[in-house]
């Protein structure tokens, strides 16, 4: 399909940088299967507490440094749901559940990146540049991953929900944003052609800004023809009989679409925030347990939307780093180090949780007081660009570059090949 | 004079002056980094004035007195008088608790912390499009993104940012910057948003119970954001060591309901006694002072030099600083004992700052694009609700900055197609006369009394409903182009004027605000 169909679906419009044009990349060492594989990367801006979301029940050490707000055991009120005997998922994430025990869903406990920052502004802009450490990095690694694909010129290859282009996506290859919720359909001044051929003639020629006009104006022509049709809204309350998803399920659901209809769609980027629980966190219930609520619901929906699609799609979540082990005197938690890393999809050999769990003992923690990391995020990253996106090694450099690999051996078995 | 200005535009960037840029260009130059752009007779008046004289007016905005029409309107804010105090008791927890489980008790305590918000907003814009002290307004932007607080955080922050932008950010705008830092330090809003109002030192009660408990997350922002910068040099023991020594600044909620109104208190126990040590040095556990003894070293190091003269440069010249610059600001801050207005007065006399390739460099940020159109359209603006809309639906949430490190203002942050179509739809409503800036003051939806779902921070107020729902009292005359024309001076390029000459004359004033030239300043 091309991009101009493609835009015209859902309300799309695209943001580059000021760089050279998206260029053909080679294809000739990719197997053709590759183009359809779909990657989803979620992240949890803030610094989200993965002890909670996958707590180590079996750990008693996490019940004694976390006497207010640790989750209780499995088979109590409120308690976690039990996924293997030693870890337990927060019971906000039940509408997760299936999807774990059909082995479609599985955790990367203790994984983060080696650099020690606890701040969430650095720490995010190396989760994003794929490049811990390294702050003159100019791209995104999401970014550098679309220009090891296969590429058609015209075809849209990756989306980004929201309205300001993340870093994660930055770089000179295209990537459209997505607008959040409904997106803004009714005509506007910029439709009329009186109004914009005369802007047309003003931003003629070069300039970042000139590209970006364009770039806006392509897509907006497609946007008016599709939303402002009364048939694409019906179309999108009868997929399924339901009332439309709110929130971030809303989200979910229009990307599920996307891909649907768009076999050269392969990447989407999308991000959810305010997990910094540094006061009442809460244990079973309150702001973490509400918060985590539509983000279960949210990937439910779009498992569940993609239909056969999920067998060709891996979803990965990740957030900067994770928080103290130990709770602080507000009832929350402080920033921290090791995290969780989520992988679903149909390809994904589920049901476990991988990674090296160091255990919460006093002489285990990093630092005396955060969950260590065993595995590099980028080793979670590389593996699945790797194996599902059937990208070889020296591609996988490009994107990760000076990647160490640490923790490989752990993830062994993680996607069926 | 007037024609002496229009020949001077006419002979063009060619009839320079031997340092690089005309007096026109200079004075527009001048107007569009200390000011949000021109409005109508600025340029004229600064061109005889002189840039020089300008910039000199700027720095004393004391001296400066506001228009009565904007004072009136102002003052007809009335939540806009009170205190932190007041504030709570009216519109805060007590009266969500007055509210009990009444839904409709529960509506009406949301919509008065929102009447609150909008309050502050419309004020904001206000100053920001009508105030002569327009430096001023630009640097209490600058700080209140630099100390930055977020709306949404929770009740109370809804109905403390007027005060906290009154009381800690204004005043202080171009002074020291000690001041700065203590005033917002002390500040309910700011104890609040990153929770030091809570921080406590651990103890044990008598029942062998742990009590109390540190929060970090105010001394690491102070550090990390607001003076020394992520580099600058401290260390994690450093954090927890600050946080200590700022256990028990708070503020008293059972002291205001009884009737006091002191925005600040120091707890003492909630205070950590113990000794400390920050960043090398020790602070005997005396109390209160410790804190402002921490304030001191931070405001008075280096490397809060070497950051904020970074963020000045890179806000008023270019998204990167040229480090010369930087450098000359960094000595001015520690040679002046760190005077804002001085290290301003460095920046604007600099050659960088003055050098063609520095000016008209910048992309403006939404608020920028949307303050500076609002300007140089000239209308008489009653109604900010199409502004606020477009700056939620650019991105840029007036006071919905979510992170404390506040926004950015480079171009690789905000130029993107989906933003340049929306500012050029938002330039052909103003250009034409169809924006209700007009309409008497109308109250914002009311979001939920649940904190917001997990997504970005995005239109929790509607956007302009259409056209048609307007009548004519509520829209604004179209801006005349020739006074706009006027207003702007000649920024325009060959190929701009090329369009503008082209295309029919009610059009024009459209085209003049979504020119590539004035998305950028």
């Amino acid at each position: 399909m091309n991009r101009r169909a493609l835009l015209k679906q859902l309300g799309l419009t695209a943001a580059t940088l000021p760089f050279a044009r998206a260029h053909w990349a080679c294809a000739a060492d990719l197997p053709p299967a590759a183009g359809n594989k779909r990657l989803v990367v979620l992240m949890l801006r803030g610094a989200v507490d993965g002890l909670s979301l996958v707590a180590p029940h079996a750990d008693s050490d996490y019940y004694a440094l976390r006497p207010n707000i640790a989750i209780p055991r499995p088979g109590g009120a409120g308690g976690l749901l039990d996924l293997d005997g030693r870890f337990g998922l927060h019971p906000a994430l039940a509408p997760l559940l299936p999807l774990w025990q059909a082995r479609q869903l599985a955790f990367v406990h203790a994984a983060g990146s080696p650099d020690p920052t606890r701040s969430h502004f650095d720490a995010q802009d190396y989760m994003e540049s794929g490049t811990p450490g390294v702050k003159s990095t100019g791209d995104g690694w999401m970014n550098r991953l679309l220009g090891q694909l296969p590429q058609q010129p015209g075809a849209l290859a990756a989306v980004s929900f929201g309205p300001v282009l993340p870093r994660i996506c930055s770089g000179p290859q295209s990537v459209a944003n997505v607008p959040l919720g409904r997106a803004a359909s009714r005509p506007t001044a910029m439709d009329r052609p009186e109004i914009n051929s005369a802007f047309d003639r003003m931003y003629a020629g070069a300039g970042s800004l000139g590209e970006a006009y364009r770039e806006g104006r392509r897509s907006r022509q497609e946007i008016l023809a599709e939303l402002s049709e009364p048939a694409a809204m019906e179309a999108q309350q009868a997929d399924n009989g339901a009332p439309p998803p709110q929130g971030y399920a809303q989200d979910t659901a229009q990307l599920a679409r996307l891909m649907q209809r768009n076999p050269r769609l392969q990447l989407a980027f999308m991000q959810l925030g305010g997990w910094d629980t540094h006061v009442n966190q809460g244990a079973a219930d309150g702001q973490l347990a509400r918060r985590l609520q539509p983000l279960g619901e949210g990937l439910a929906q779009l498992a569940s939307g993609l239909g056969p699609l999920w067998n060709d799609t891996v979803v990965v979540v990740m957030s900067e780093f994770g928080r103290t082990a130990r709770e602080n005197g507000n009832h929350g938690t402080d920033h921290g180090h090791g995290n969780l890393m989520w992988v679903l999809g149909g390809p994904v050999a589920g049901g476990k949780v991988y990674g090296e769990w160091p255990g919460l003992a006093a002489a285990a923690l990093h630092e005396g007081r955060d969950l260590a990391v065993t595995t590099d995020f980028r080793t979670v990253l590389a593996r699945v660009c790797g194996q599902h996106l059937r990208l070889p090694d020296r591609r996988l450099d490009a994107v990760f570059p000076r990647a160490p690999g640490t923790g490989a051996a752990q993830l062994q078995g993680l996607l069926d090949t | 004079m007037r024609h002496a200005l229009l020949i001077l535009l006419l002979l063009g960037p060619g009839w320079a002056l031997a340092d690089g840029l005309s007096a026109p260009q200079k004075a527009l130059h001048v107007l569009d980094r200390l000011a949000y752009g021109p409005r109508s007779g600025e340029l004229e008046r600064v061109t005889a004035m002189g840039a020089e004289a300008y910039i000199d007016e700027q720095l004393a905005p004391e001296k400066i007195v506001p228009p009565p029409q904007l004072r009136a309107q102002l003052d007809a804010l009335d939540s806009l008088r009170l205190g932190p105090a007041e504030l709570f008791r009216r519109y805060g927890p007590p009266a969500r608790r007055a509210a009990g489980d009444d839904p409709a008790a529960r509506k009406q305590v949301q919509q008065a912390a929102n009447r609150v918000a909008e309050q502050a907003m419309q004020a904001r814009l206000l100053r920001a499009v009508y105030s002569p002290a327009q430096l001023q307004e630009v640097m209490t932007d600058f700080w209140f993104n630099h100390f930055n607080v977020f709306r949404g955080k929770g009740l109370e922050e809804r109905i403390w940012l007027a005060a906290y932008e009154r009381d800690a950010i204004r005043p202080y705008a171009l002074s020291r910057f000690r001041q700065l830092l203590g005033a917002t330090a002390r500040h309910p809003a700011m104890l609040y948003y990153l929770d030091n109002w809570q921080s406590t030192v651990p103890r044990t009660d008598r029942f062998g119970d742990s009590k109390g408990g540190l929060n970090e997350n105010y001394a690491r922002e102070l550090m990390e954001l607001h003076t020394l910068g992520v580099d600058g040099g401290y260390t994690q023991k450093d954090v927890t060591e600050l946080a200590r020594i700022l256990t028990g600044w708070t503020y008293l909620p059972r002291d205001w309901m009884e009737g006091g109104n002191a925005p600040f208190a120091f707890e003492p126990k909630r205070h950590d006694f113990g000794d400390k040590t920050l960043l090398g040095m020790r602070f005997d556990g005396s109390g209160e002072a410790e804190g402002e003894r921490a304030l001191d070293l931070l405001a008075r190091s280096p490397a809060t030099a070497h950051h904020l003269s970074w963020q000045l440069a890179q806000y008023f010249v270019a998204d990167e600083p040229p480090p010369a610059l930087v450098e000359r600001m960094t000595k001015r801050y520690l040679q002046s004992d760190g005077d804002i207005r001085e290290v301003l007065r460095t920046l604007f006399h600099s050659p960088e700052f003055w050098s063609a390739g520095y000016t008209g460099n910048k992309f403006k940020t939404p608020y920028q694009y949307v303050v500076s159109a609002l300007r140089a359209s000239g209308v008489e603006v009653r109604n900010f609700r199409p502004a606020l809309s477009a700056l939620n639906q650019l991105g840029m949430p007036l006071y919905g900055c979510q992170t404390p490190d506040g926004w950015k203002n480079t171009e690789a942050a905000w130029l993107n197609p989906d933003a340049m179509v929306y500012r050029l739809n938002f330039a052909t409503a103003l250009g034409a006369g169809r924006l209700p800036l007009l309409r008497p003051e109308a109250t914002l939806p009311v979001p939920d009394d649940e904190p917001p779902a997990p997504r970005p921070m995005n239109a929790s107020i509607n956007a302009a409903p259409a056209e048609a729902e307007f009548g004519d009292d509520d829209r604004p005359p179209p801006p005349d182009p020739d006074l706009l024309q006027d207003t702007l001076g000649h920024p325009f390029s060959a190929q701009t004027v090329a369009a503008l000459d082209a295309a029919r004359p009610r059009l024009r004033a459209a085209l003049m605000l979504g020119s590539p030239e004035f998305m950028r300043h």
